[in-house]
């Protein structure tokens, strides 16, 4: 019982529950990532792969009921650990100065993550539950079907090139993993840090980070930008 | 020289205090930062106004008394130095130096710039030592110490326990204090008996005081006059995982808690 209790009680626990929450998500992000990617490689691709995803309702649901999970804790973690740091200094300091030696990504953590989850919740309404309100074309994604033999499948293709067509949608997209990256340049450095892993320097840490950060800024990112110079204009009128 | 201060002045723990601005008589430049407030204070009370009251001992930099955060930075400008090794030729003639107190929940102001620091005294007590068997002096290098072991606990024994890591930090956590004194026991063979029981009560006797947790930002490592090191945090991460994973040593697994 005291092993819970010190878990959940004690802020170096809650930093565990960071920590472990977070290399969870990232992994996500990761393999997110690399699905998504394959809409580079044609529509036939991406469409197999996500009808490969429904056609497993046990992983998917297993996948998506951990992630909410993960979450929950990661949220919840955070909260608990801002109240206290709040707590701890409740007169601010008269000098405007940042504190000193920190990086504005570290002091930031709270808000890009705030930012980051109104815009998972608009994702998912985008893109999962197919919301026709929040697409910004007035088209109902779920009715783009593609025809498969004597079957249909969803056409995730054509989903993808027409939501990202809108500016406003891509532009939102593009800024919110852009906060994800910087969110990962220090969450992921101080994961290590959390979970007591010095098998790196710091400098090490941090640039391992960065470099994380950047790649999934970059590999997000070049969705909507490659949708909005052209991608899929042959396939997707 | 002669500098403008923006001060802090709080009579009592109990009253709100403020910022009050005064400008020093000349001063040398090089005095330190506390000789200059000791010129000021003679000044007022010359005038018959109440000194400003600032914490302050061997003014050599190695017993962690004296605090004050300087243009919103501990101990002031440089790395690596106490405010009583700051000297005024590190500012211009002229300057507006806003100083203020350590400022954290766990440490109640109690004049003007004095604070009360007893928070890392009970931090210490709740397991910041080792138990040793007292009689004759031992024979000197009984017990061998790796060299990398001593080194490291030296660098963690530098730690002279002055809070700037707490006034620093935006959270005003307080882990690079217990860290130090964490590592600097438990990395060396004399500290091994009480290893995981001390980690498990110092986090306890912390997080009792209601210092803020590590969001690893560095600024505690940026300010220390020590110059400890962020990682000896992750070390006490460590430390404080694994004790929470073996339990005590020497009790039974699943005993109770209380026993």
């Amino acid at each position: 019982m005291k092993f819970i209790t010190r878990l959940w009680g004690s802020s170096l626990g809650k930093k565990y529950l960071m920590a472990l929450s977070g290399i969870a998500l990232w992994f996500f992000v990761i393999g997110h990532l690399l699905g998504n990617l394959q809409v580079f490689l044609g529509p036939d691709k991406i469409n197999t792969y996500a009808a490969f995803l429904k056609s497993q309702p046990g992983l998917l649901w297993g996948a998506r009921l951990g992630l909410l999970a993960m979450v929950a804790l990661h949220v919840s973690s955070a909260i608990s650990l801002t109240n206290l740091n709040r707590n701890a200094r409740p007169q601010p300091y008269g000098h405007p100065r940042a504190p000193f030696g920190s990086s504005y990504a570290s002091r930031t953590m709270m808000m890009s993550g705030l930012i980051v989850a109104a815009f998972i919740i608009y994702h998912l309404l985008h893109y999962t539950v197919q919301t026709p309100a929040v697409n910004l074309t007035g088209v109902d994604f779920s009715e783009y079907q593609e025809a498969v033999g004597t079957t249909t499948r969803h056409d995730v293709y054509r989903m993808i090139i027409i939501g990202f067509r809108h500016p406003l949608v891509s532009l939102f997209y593009i800024v919110a993993v852009g906060l994800l990256s910087l969110h990962l340049s220090h969450g992921l450095s101080s994961m290590f840090q959390s979970l007591g892993i010095t098998r790196w320097s710091k400098t090490g840490r941090d640039c391992l980070a960065r470099t994380a950060g950047l790649i999934t800024f970059v590999g997000y990112a070049s969705i909507p930008v490659a949708v909005l110079l052209g991608l899929g204009k042959e396939v997707v009128k | 020289m002669k500098v403008r201060l923006k001060v802090w002045r709080q009579s009592n723990p109990g009253t709100p205090g403020a910022f009050e601005e005064h400008e020093t008589p000349d001063i040398n430049p090089n005095m330190s930062f506390l000789e200059m407030l000791d010129v000021v204070n003679e000044d007022l009370a010359s005038k018959g106004q109440e000194p400003i009251a600032f914490d302050h001992d061997c003014r050599e930099g190695i017993c962690g008394t004296c605090s004050l955060v300087i243009d919103g930075k501990p101990h002031g400008p440089h790395q690596g130095v106490a405010t009583c090794q700051t000297y005024m030729r590190s500012f211009s003639d002229g300057d507006m130096i806003t100083v203020e107190p350590f400022r954290a929940a766990p440490f109640p102001i109690i004049r003007d710039l004095v604070v009360d620091r007893k928070a890392f005294d009970r931090i210490m007590q709740a397991g910041g030592f080792i138990s040793v068997r007292t009689g004759n002096a031992p024979d000197a290098n009984a017990i061998p110490v790796p060299k990398i072991a001593a080194d490291l606990a030296m660098d963690a024994a530098q730690c002279i326990g002055c809070g700037a890591c707490v006034a620093a930090c935006k959270n005003a956590s307080a882990m690079l204090f217990v860290s130090a004194k964490v590592s600097h026991l438990g990395l060396l063979p004399q500290g091994q008996p009480e290893r995981q029981r001390r980690v498990l009560a110092m986090v306890e006797a912390m997080d009792k005081e209601g210092f803020g947790a590590c969001t690893v930002t560095g600024s505690c490592e940026a300010v220390c006059p020590k110059e400890i090191s962020l990682d000896f945090i992750s070390r006490m991460n460590r430390d404080y995982g694994r004790s929470l994973l073996q339990g005590e040593p020497g009790r039974k697994a699943g005993a109770s808690d209380e026993a």
